[in-house]
């Protein structure tokens, strides 16, 4: 009950070795995902909070039959270790990292181009299937498995999310944090194909905000498929000035790029169920799963 | 990071796109001086500020003599000039940039950037430059041509020519105007630019294309590998204490309303604005706390609200996660409320990881706040405070 990630999967975390990465290995490792080793370049052979050091991704996968990996290496290295990935065709590749130049992920989605590899982030907080796999940094204090999936731009709106529908008695299949800048891996549309191919995920919470076009996208994707599954989305930033830039890098618009308005607009029409405010998810969504 | 016009057009001219002669300064007998040295016979003076909207915001005007540039700059010279893009209090001008005005046959808008969702870099182009090309889009969308660039800066000979047919530049026109976007793209790459805005571009009455203005942004994530950067006069520019706070890890935009607000998260801190605006309150300010902020530097970021006297009441939400916990937060409000001898009712709503934590330290503390658990509560009770 899960996309992307869940307890099959076979973790090495590149850049383990760092302060980071030493910290949220060892987070993981606790929560229960499966980690099997760690990439840092010239450090290959050694040994890492009781898991082994290969020198690359190629090398971690053959040894290890690793199948996904977490990015948690320093901004100016960052682009370089997912694209080592991809060449290694690596299936899932999340990077955790912030602040890499945008200049740097359009090459990475470059070297995607026909690559089978799903690549989550940059700036996510991660993917977490509860119960099963954490892959990232994002808290799990509230989150319990269950039937929702949850695909949002923002990291700690999704914490507030998961507490507000585990309290409503919603566990979740899988939350997916798809980055806060401008060009990043999957996005919604991608999350809700897997969402919606995936039988024990019921509803789908879409968290947006103001800028870029992954909303607008969503609703182009949901008014084509009209999925049976409930969506529940929210936009947050409906009352920021409309000229100032705030927060994500992914809020910078220059052309084209909606305001919350015309997102909602978008997202009703295709027959979202829009929400205005956080606090509002959780009943909105137990209500749009009671059979009418 | 945004760069002025001056900055911007010094560095597009090093990479062989013709700009038109100018001298930046900051007083009226420079201005004066500065037209004088300066070929023609017309001069343009323009206000030296990020905000856009500078032309219809009487920032730019025309000079028939070099004595008219210098009362044009004594006037323009320590206002603050208030623009679409500027909030109220308007940005203060610093400098003036002195040019040669240039005869204009035919305005066009041209720029590079990011296309974000094909994660592409892209030249757009349109025939209706000038300095209400932005309203003019927002209506007619389909004005804007796009050409698609390789990743290393290729673009297709085909695309590109079809580009020019379609904004009517033909002949040696289309040749220059080939080399200048060849130019914008190497500036774009080599400089890491997310923006490089040309509008006009004008064709001037004997041929010639110039950039009549400028505007580049360069991505603050890249500024590590360009030190050439760091002398800028722009990295001083802005709003000093949005400036500061960035030091602080800090993202802060400062608005104008009453209610401080301290917030994880650039999401959640626009769904507690939303909040607090829906509840009928003003927020004086957007705050987003990266994950790597220290209770130190949140501390002096909570401070700039507590000396702000439009600050009436603060409202701390904190939905703790695996990077930032809610005792960090926590730590912050009891340095920055024991430095201030300015104090403000805080309240607070603290959820996630280390919440109960948080909140017993503030008890131990003694830190003067309001509890509330719920969102919407501690949205009443904020703007109820600050009343």
């Amino acid at each position: 009950m899960s996309i992307l990630a869940n307890g099959t999967a076979k973790l090495i975390v590149q850049g383990m070795t760092g302060r980071s990465g030493t910290f949220y290995t060892d987070q993981a490792m606790n929560y229960g995902t499966n980690v099997v080793g760690g990439v840092r370049p010239g450090k290959g052979g050694k040994q890492h909070i009781g898991r082994p050091i290969f020198n690359t991704v190629a090398e971690a996968m053959a040894e290890t039959g690793a199948n996904a990996s977490m990015v948690m290496v320093p901004a100016h290295n960052a682009a370089a270790a997912m694209i080592e990935a991809i060449e290694a065709e690596m299936p899932l590749i999340v990077c955790v990292t912030e602040r890499i130049p945008v200049l740097d992920m359009v090459r990475v989605k470059d070297a995607l181009k026909g690559s089978n590899s799903e690549l989550v982030g940059g700036n996510s907080q991660g993917v977490l299937t509860p119960g099963a796999c954490k892959i990232g940094v994002m808290s799990t204090a509230d989150a319990t498995p269950g039937p929702i999936g949850i695909a949002s731009r923002s990291a700690s709106l999704t914490s507030e999310v998961v507490a507000n529908l585990t309290q409503a008695g919603l566990g979740q299949s899988t939350t997916v944090g798809i980055g806060g800048d401008p060009v990043h891996g999957i996005g919604f549309v991608r999350c809700l194909e897997l969402f919606m191919a995936d039988e024990d995920t019921q509803g789908v919470v879409l968290i947006g905000e103001i800028g870029g076009d992954e909303e607008e996208q969503a609703a182009a994707y949901l008014k084509k498929t009209r999925p049976r599954k409930p969506v529940i989305s929210l936009v947050v930033g409906r009352h920021a000035p409309a000229q100032r830039r705030m927060g994500h890098a992914g809020t910078l618009s220059v052309f084209g790029s909606g305001n919350a308005e015309s997102k909602n607009a978008a997202l009703k029409s295709a027959g979202a169920h829009v929400v205005e405010n956080v606090v509002d998810v959780a009943q909105a969504m137990a209500a749009a799963l009671v059979p009418a | 990071m945004n760069l002025y016009e001056f900055e911007a057009k010094e560095i597009l001219a090093q990479y062989g796109v013709p700009v038109p002669d100018g001298r930046v300064v900051t007083s009226a007998g420079d201005a004066e001086a500065a037209a004088l040295e300066l070929p023609g016979h017309k001069f343009a003076v323009k206000a030296q500020i990020m905000a856009g909207g500078r032309g219809l915001a009487g920032g730019v005007e025309l000079a028939a003599t070099p004595s008219m540039a210098g009362d044009i700059a004594k006037r323009l010279l320590g206002r603050r000039l208030v623009t679409a893009q500027t909030g109220a209090e308007g940005e203060a001008v610093e400098r003036v940039y002195v040019e040669t005005a240039v005869e204009s046959a035919k305005d066009f808008f041209l720029a590079v950037l990011v296309d974000q969702a094909l994660a592409q870099v892209v030249v757009l182009g349109s025939t209706a430059g000038g300095v209400d090309f932005e309203e003019r889009v927002k209506r007619e969308p389909g004005i804007v041509e796009r050409l698609p660039v390789g990743t290393d800066g290729a673009i297709d000979d085909t695309q590109c020519d079809a580009f020019l047919t379609t904004l009517g530049i033909s002949g040696a026109a289309a040749v220059s105007a080939r080399r200048i976007i060849a130019a914008l793209i190497k500036v774009f790459l080599k400089t890491d630019a997310t923006l490089i805005e040309v509008n006009p571009l004008t064709l001037t009455r004997d041929g010639q294309f110039c950039a009549v203005d400028a505007k580049m942004s360069i991505d603050n994530n890249a500024l590590f590998r360009h030190p050439e950067f760091a002398g800028l006069a722009s990295g001083t520019g802005g709003d000093e204490i949005e400036m500061q706070a960035q030091k602080d890890e800090i993202n802060l935009v400062r608005l104008d309303g009453n209610i401080g607000v301290v917030v994880n998260g650039a999401g959640l801190a626009l769904a507690t604005q939303d909040m607090i605006t829906d509840a009928g309150g003003h927020a004086a300010n957007f705050m987003d706390i990266r994950t790597t902020a220290t209770s130190l530097q949140v501390a002096r970021g909570i401070g700039i609200l507590l000396a702000d006297q439009k600050v009436k009441a603060i409202l701390v939400h904190i939905h703790g996660g695996g990077m930032t916990p809610c005792d960090t937060i926590a730590e912050a409000l009891a340095l920055a409320l024991a430095w201030s001898d300015r104090k403000v009712p805080v309240v607070t709503r603290l959820a996630g990881y280390n919440a109960d934590y948080a909140r017993q330290l503030l008890v131990d503390r003694s830190v003067p706040h309001e509890r509330c658990d719920d969102i919407a509560e501690a949205v009443r009770t904020v703007i109820a405070r600050a009343a």
